[in-house]
């Protein structure tokens, strides 16, 4: 599946909650699930440091697509970067280059993205875009 | 502190004076816990504000005009009514900053032309980043070194090791009245006191204070006091530094540049009176009468009633919170204002905050500004609740029960 495709799909799913509390528990719930990131790359130089709550993040190249894994110290930031996960990752770095996170608003976490929030979801998803462009420039 | 609600304290009255309060956020009703950030606006503020914008907008201490004339006349009267309520012997020993932050920085900035290599800052443990950050900032440019009075596991001041650090190497304390994290009042007559025998001046930080107690300059005889009036249900971008004349006179001027001075010296004269020396360009002419504004409202409740009234409801927190199984509170010293600092155990402060403000609780979560104190508790953060003296026991019972909302979801 491409990354629209994936985002549609997530779409759809979060569409069959009727609240708030109904879609953050499936975001806690993802975020207590996944074994996100080898602890091996939970590095100072994997960390991206919010105020609120920290993100590692580490890339792979595999079959001239990029392989994301990821992990947070807070359980719904961990949830959204599943889905982030689940929609930029196995992906080719030119589409992650062009790819927009609109579909966050979509599923109503549009204020997790905020600066505000101070989470590390916005350097996050700037660190998976960076990644990206220098795979692409590895590619070249 | 005794707890005995004044007569005259109206709770229902109060919160009608703050239209914000009667908002809805996500659907419920604003639940409002985070004054230790900044506190809500009264409409005898509002309307303040709004008179300025409709009737005298003017610049101030030069026009000849009318506006200009009623608008400095506001503004000096501000000043009077912050000098009163301080208890300052000059009204020129109130300069009008934009907030804590740019007052700190003023002193900073002119203790940078008194410290040579050798000479000792003392700052405690429980600072905010913004009473670091300028210290070290002067460290770097002038040799001195800064030294940290530690606290201990309640967080309080360890004052036995005060004492044990100051000596006639030290030029300056600097400690804040009130932990903006954890709450703790610290013994600041005491800090002043043992730091004027060894001959050094002391700046302590009211921003958390101001909003809770009725300083008193000169009984303290602190140097320098700061504080900001959006704490004091007053506007944000503005504040004041309160310094002794002698000390007023004795530092550089701010911004304009010392250096600039020394060039241009017929201009020396135009910075040389206080408090206009430090007082470079247009300031926050309405927010400072605004500020003015939000003195006399305070006062029209009474200090007393407003430390009284929040003591309860600390009291009553605390102990509804307690009874939440794996709840901890960080800043446990008997001698603290209404600001209750906790986290769930194994649960992120930021994942409890957010489920928090989906039930339109407003507290803040993180480290406060103040990473050395969580570094000390080995922690990422608080979820901090602060209370003011419009809050009631009724919005601390929706923060029990959104907490353990968030405890359930979460574990």
């Amino acid at each position: 599946m491409n990354i629209q495709e994936i985002q549609n799909e997530i779409i759809d799913e979060f569409a069959m909650f009727d609240d708030w509390e109904e879609r953050y528990q499936y975001m806690i719930d993802l975020g207590k699930t996944l074994p996100l990131i080898d602890q091996k790359y939970k590095t100072d130089d994997n960390l991206i440091k919010g105020c609120q709550s920290k993100v590692w993040v580490h890339a792979d190249l595999t079959n001239n697509n990029i392989v994301f894994t990821a992990d947070s110290d807070a359980i719904i930031t961990k949830g959204i970067i599943a889905i982030l996960i689940r929609v930029f990752s196995n992906q080719h770095p030119k589409d992650i280059m062009n790819a927009n996170t609109d579909f966050i608003d979509d599923i109503g976490l549009k204020e997790h993205l905020s600066p505000t929030r101070a989470n590390g979801l916005v350097s996050m998803i700037k660190q998976l875009k960076m990644y990206a462009i220098a795979y692409q420039t590895q590619l070249n | 502190m005794k707890v005995n609600s004044s007569n005259n304290f109206n709770i229902d009255k109060i919160r009608k004076d703050f239209p914000i309060l009667s908002r809805k956020v996500n659907g419920k009703p604003l639940v409002y816990l985070d004054n230790g950030a900044t506190s809500q606006t009264p409409t005898q503020v509002i309307d303040v504000i709004v008179d300025y914008y409709s009737n005298y907008n003017a610049n101030i201490h030069r026009g000849v005009h009318t506006l200009s004339q009623e608008a400095t006349d506001k503004y000096e009267e501000a000043r009077h009514k912050i000098q009163k309520h301080f208890n300052a012997k000059h009204a020129h020993e109130i300069i009008m900053t934009s907030g804590t932050t740019e007052s700190i920085n003023l002193v900073a900035h002119g203790f940078g032309s008194l410290l040579t290599k050798g000479d000792e800052i003392i700052v405690s443990a429980l600072e905010h980043h913004s009473n670091i950050v300028p210290w070290q900032m002067l460290c770097e440019k002038t040799g001195a070194t800064l030294i940290v009075i530690p606290m201990n596991d309640a967080g309080e001041l360890v004052m036995g090791e005060y004492n044990n650090l100051l000596s006639e190497n030290t030029k300056l304390v600097f400690v804040n009245h009130i932990s903006n994290a954890l709450g703790t009042i610290n013994p600041i007559e005491e800090i002043i006191e043992k730091a004027h025998q060894v001959g050094a001046a002391v700046l302590v930080d009211g921003a958390q204070a101001c909003p809770h107690v009725k300083p008193d300059v000169q009984a303290l005889d602190v140097d320098f006091y700061v504080a900001s009036a959006h704490k004091m249900c007053g506007p944000t971008g503005v504040g004041m530094l309160y310094g002794k004349e002698a000390w007023l006179n004795k530092l550089p001027p701010y911004q304009g540049g010392g250096e600039m001075i020394a060039d241009v010296t017929f201009e020396k004269t135009t910075y040389a009176d206080l408090p206009h020396k430090f007082e470079a360009g247009t300031p926050n002419i309405c927010g400072g009468i605004a500020f003015g504004a939000a003195i006399d409202y305070l006062n029209g409740i009474g200090f007393e009633s407003i430390a009284a009234y929040e003591h309860e409801l600390l009291e009553y927190a605390t102990k509804k919170l307690l009874e939440i199984e794996g709840l901890k509170i960080y800043g446990t010293s008997k001698n603290k204002t209404s600001v209750i600092s906790f986290n769930l155990e194994g649960i992120h402060p930021y994942d409890v905050g957010t489920i928090l403000d989906k039930l339109g609780i407003a507290v803040r979560t993180g480290h406060h500004c103040a990473q050395p104190i969580m570094a000390y508790f080995k922690i990422p953060g608080t979820i901090r609740a602060s209370f003011a003296f419009y809050n009631t026991k009724e919005e601390v019972d929706v923060l029990v029960e959104g907490v353990k909302k968030a405890k359930m979801m979460l574990t």
